[in-house]
């Protein structure tokens, strides 16, 4: 008797687990918001490279399409970024990763989650600085260091 | 599955920043809390409010990543990302800085004291693990610097009755410490998980392991000594460790933090989706193979990403959680009829 019900309270909570699934939308295919990921683009064009005279829209280290923005929930957003640094070299490319956060963290008004990646296939280490640039403490961690963190300051100021 | 978790207070911890951690005194009366705002804050309860009653700055020049109290309830241990870990000694409800442990050549990721109450041991981004002994006279001296993680270490934790350490790490692996003739050791390594593993929690019999993970998965592990009833095989007088159970597909962002209550056996998530979930085996499985159900589920516990999720050791059901929008909140679970 009591594997049945252990059992039925196994297949109960499955049952209100997928119920619970349905109910958030992700069963579904989530709707891509292409109004949202200009509103992104828009911010993030305008970031200066750390080591070039030059925005990274102007240097095409991100472009239109580098962003993707998904409905998760209602009023609930993921970001995603994909970016091409102009050389293979590991720290420009998660500083550049930093920047990219840093930005939407500050100046987007909408609730959101953000991924960022290197485009694939521009780097040799690109998981390596993939998981650096999404792991939260690394990034908080980096922006309290004064060196880094005028570094970025400068490359996200808003051009007058 | 709303109904099984209540909110009872929500308090705005660590304004303007993010709330990292928190841990409850061995006393379950009083619940640290700490942040990017570089202090730890002290929380009792006034009647039915939640107050903050010791404001511990001047300890630290960054963030406060993670905290600990002494078996005994005297002491508060903060850990820092400015590289120290400071020991505050407790004077009703004054606190004071009574020691900074310094050596880590980077971030202190956690601290954790042994239940004996003599050995602390710290984890930093500098891949170390680090064994301090207090002697009684409250002096501190590192007896061990274990280098055996690849990367970052993030978590470490204490088996509830024995001396045996537990490290979770970057490189995506959970470690196992033992003194060994006077040394310590890493005598197991946890291998599963596909990314970082960023917390571990004993269960109250201190025989399992939780381990949680950007993978967004909660691993159970469970330890088999030598000439096992299992059959499991060990490799000289090193206990096995082997992964019994795996919970995936609940959480969908990276899980923070796990919990599991030393009084009812139920286990707590903290995820970066937002939402706390609690859940509990069930009691007919299999000790080998256990399975355990959701038993509450709530989306948007919080603004943003849930850090951290503390079951009160004296009160059943009473649990903490702290989140990146620098509140903290107090639940209280019920199990749910007929599951």
């Amino acid at each position: 008797m009591e594997r049945v019900s252990g059992l039925l309270s196994w297949t109960r909570s499955r049952v209100l687990w997928l119920s619970g699934l349905f109910e958030r939308g992700t069963a579904r295919q989530p709707r891509i918001m292409e109004e949202k990921a200009l509103e992104v683009y828009d911010l993030i064009r305008t970031i200066r490279d750390p080591e070039k005279p030059n925005t990274l829209e102007e240097l095409e280290v991100v472009t239109e399409s580098s962003v993707e923005v998904q409905e998760v929930n209602e009023e609930d957003y993921l970001v995603i970024i994909r970016f091409t640094p102009t050389v293979p070299h590991c720290s420009l490319a998660t500083l550049i990763g930093l920047c990219l956060r840093v930005k939407l963290q500050r100046c987007l008004p909408f609730k959101h989650k953000l991924e960022i990646y290197i485009s694939e296939g521009t780097h040799s280490t690109e998981e390596d600085i993939n998981k650096q640039i999404n792991d939260k403490e690394r990034v908080a961690a980096a922006m309290e260091n004064p060196n880094l963190r005028e570094i970025v300051e400068q490359c996200v100021l808003e051009p007058d | 599955m709303k109904d099984s978790l209540v909110l009872l207070a929500r308090v705005p911890a660590h304004p303007d920043s993010r709330c990292w951690f928190l841990a409850w005194n061995p006393a379950g009366t009083l619940l640290a809390s700490c942040g990017g705002d570089r202090r730890v804050r002290i929380w009792g309860t006034e009647g039915d409010s939640w107050i903050c009653k010791s404001v511990l700055s001047e300890g630290h020049q960054r963030t406060v990543r993670k905290v600990a109290w002494s078996p005994c309830g005297n002491y508060l241990a903060s850990a820092s990302f400015d590289a120290t870990t400071c020991i505050w000694k407790k004077n009703q409800d004054d606190f004071e800085c009574v020691t900074t442990l310094e050596g880590h050549e980077n971030e202190v990721k956690s601290v954790a004291w042994a239940p004996s109450g003599n050995l602390l041991a710290t984890c930093s981004r500098d891949k170390s693990v680090w064994v301090w002994e207090v002697d009684e006279e409250d002096e501190y001296e590192c007896v061990s610097v274990l280098n055996s993680h690849t990367q970052d270490v993030k978590h470490v934790v204490w088996h509830p009755s024995q001396e045996l350490l537990a490290s979770a790490s970057y490189d995506d692996t959970v470690k196992l410490y033992r003194e060994e003739e006077d040394d310590w050791v890493c005598y197991a390594t946890l291998e599963g998980h596909e990314s970082t593993v960023w917390s571990l929690a004993f269960d109250p019999s201190g025989q399992r392991l939780a381990s949680c993970s950007d993978d967004r998965t909660v691993r159970i592990w469970r330890q088999y000594l030598p000439n096992n009833e299992q059959g499991v095989a060990c490799s000289g007088s090193d206990p096995s460790w082997k992964c019994i159970c795996t919970l995936s597909g609940f959480h969908s962002r990276t899980i923070y933090d796990v919990a599991w209550c030393q009084l009812t056996g139920a286990l707590a998530t903290a995820c970066g989706d937002d939402a706390i979930r609690v859940f509990e085996e069930d009691p007919s499985s299999d000790p080998q193979q256990p399975t355990f159900s959701l038993t509450a589920h709530l989306p948007q516990a919080h603004s943003q990403d849930v850090n951290c999720v503390a079951w009160n050791p004296k009160e059943q059901g009473l649990l903490a959680s702290c989140s990146d929008d620098g509140e903290v909140a107090f639940w209280k679970y019920q199990r749910p009829e007929g599951i």
